[in-house]
């Protein structure tokens, strides 16, 4: 299904000019053992509704960006930089920017 | 009247082993169960047998993959095809009519003779044919070397064909039904009993049950439903979308894929042409078509075949994909939870493997005992980082 996806450099762009980076998951500390570091690298909420994920502008701006999307319609989406994300995702073990 | 092909029942308090999902794989297990006398099944389906992946596939069988593992394994799925018409007395209108991987690029092709040189190690059929050999099967072939992306060579696997995928669902179902398994459909799996590291049952819409065996069949909705137990998978679900066109007089043979184009084409026996292409690129759970799909396909379908310039699209639909990091599948217990386990991850590469999968998963579950077949397909190789990287699978080389 297509969409528009609001860069948050450029504005509303087609789908298209993106690609897709993967689920947004929260990266392991370096000293963190191998199991959480396989577990970040393989596994995947892959939820059916809204979640956060990458998106990056390669046919534009070339920024790399965040977004939460409802994998349902394409629906319901803000997308922002990763700075901001303390601010728009609300997780309690979402580190400070 | 025609006969109902399975019987409906109320669902029962307990059974010894529920399988989630009535598509091709959870049916084919189900069937396979059966014939090793475990006859206490339920299979519950959300909502129709066959209304996911075992429906919306381009029903090509093939078993020219790249590693060891996947040829044993597709190439075992593929002779139980072989057989399965006479087996469950149902024409499934098999057609073994070869199947042609394009190669577009040196490097493409040189792993198509990689391919071709691991099948033949292993029996599997399987060898490369000139553009000029290729014209001879495919008259209709544009084999020009001015085309964006010339062909320079075919993987040939004369086992290859197309079936009718429908019927292989059905016929799995009669056959399970026959063999005294209960297919429940209309049946949705709401939670999944976990208790001491053991499970219990599931909760359905239609009541609670109890098993000592569950196991998740559900392909592109596995992580929703395995969540529901607590496992996490490394599934990403993306759409791939397909179509057919009008019918047409006989002209296309064979099967002819082109992973660089991202094309799959097939004629049925009626006259349409079928036609698949790659994943979408981002995850998505609808089922919908999309323009884009269509001008882009079109435009590759055209650079292969001319002749189709004209020629009227009829459906167009698309069906969800569980791709794993490595395009092999999961068919494993889950050691966290015991009487736990996941048939899943089928990504692109799920309707040919339906008779190996049914069969093996029904093994591991009668039996207690995962089979050699499909020991590389463990849960935990993500852990272990002992990947199976399955390279042939459709849409994912170029």
């Amino acid at each position: 299904m297509s969409f528009m996806l609001r860069c948050p450099n450029c504005g509303d762009r087609h789908v298209a000019e993106f690609s897709f980076r993967g689920e947004y998951l929260q990266r392991p500390q370096q000293e963190d053992e191998f199991a959480s570091w396989a577990d970040y690298v393989y596994m995947k909420e892959n939820v059916q509704g809204k979640h956060f994920e990458w998106w990056y502008h390669g046919s534009g701006c070339q920024r790399w960006f965040l977004a939460e999307r409802d994998t349902t319609d394409n629906t319901t989406q803000t997308t922002f930089w990763f700075d901001d994300r303390p601010r728009l995702i609300n997780r309690e073990s979402e580190p400070d920017a | 009247m025609a006969k109902q092909m399975w019987r409906t029942y109320d669902l029962k308090k307990t059974y010894d082993i529920v399988i989630i999902g009535g598509g091709a794989h959870g049916l084919a297990t189900a069937y396979y169960l059966a014939k090793m006398g475990v006859k206490n099944v339920a299979v519950l389906e959300a909502r129709y047998p066959g209304y996911g992946g075992s429906g919306r596939n381009t029903a090509i069988l093939r078993s020219n993959y790249r590693t060891e593992e996947g040829i044993k394994f597709y190439d075992q799925s593929l002779g139980l095809y072989e057989n399965l018409s006479t087996e469950l007395n149902y024409n499934l209108m098999f057609s073994q009519q070869g199947h042609f991987t394009l190669g577009h690029t040196e490097s493409s092709t040189s792993g198509l003779v990689t391919r071709a040189e691991n099948n033949k190690a292993l029996g599997v059929n399987s060898f490369m044919l000139t553009p000029q050999e290729i014209k001879k099967k495919l008259p209709e072939i544009n084999i020009s070397s001015h085309a964006r992306y010339p062909i320079l060579g075919a993987l040939y696997h004369p086992p290859g064909g197309i079936i009718r995928h429908d019927a292989v669902v059905w016929a799995y179902g009669r056959g399970a039904d026959k063999g005294g398994v209960e297919i429940h459909n209309l049946t949705e799996v709401q939670d999944i009993l976990v208790k001491n590291g053991k499970v219990e049952g599931v909760k359905t819409n239609r009541g609670t049950i109890y098993a000592k065996k569950v196991i998740s069949v559900v392909a592109g909705w596995s992580s929703e439903v395995c969540r529901l137990a607590g496992v996490k998978l490394p599934f990403v679900t993306h759409p791939l979308q397909a179509l057919v066109t009008e019918s047409y007089k006989p002209w296309l043979h064979h099967v002819v894929v082109s992973s660089t184009l991202h094309i799959y084409l097939s004629q049925t026996d009626r006259g349409e042409l079928v036609c698949g292409d790659g994943i979408d690129g981002y995850p998505h759970y609808g089922m919908r078509s999309t323009l884009g799909f269509m001008e882009a396909f079109s435009a590759h379908v055209l650079e292969l075949f001319p002749i189709l310039h004209n020629v009227k699209v009829q459906r167009q639909w698309a069906g969800l994909c569980d791709m794993t990091p490595d395009y092999s599948p999961i068919i494993s217990p889950i050691d966290e939870i015991e009487g736990f386990y996941v048939n899943g991850g089928w990504g692109t590469y799920g309707f040919k493997a339906s008779p190996a999968s049914g069969f093996n998963t029904a093994k591991m579950l009668a039996e207690g005992k995962v089979p050699d077949m499909i020991k590389p397909f463990s849960y935990n190789r993500f852990g272990e980082n002992r990947l199976v990287g399955e390279k042939a699978a459709a849409s994912v080389s170029s």
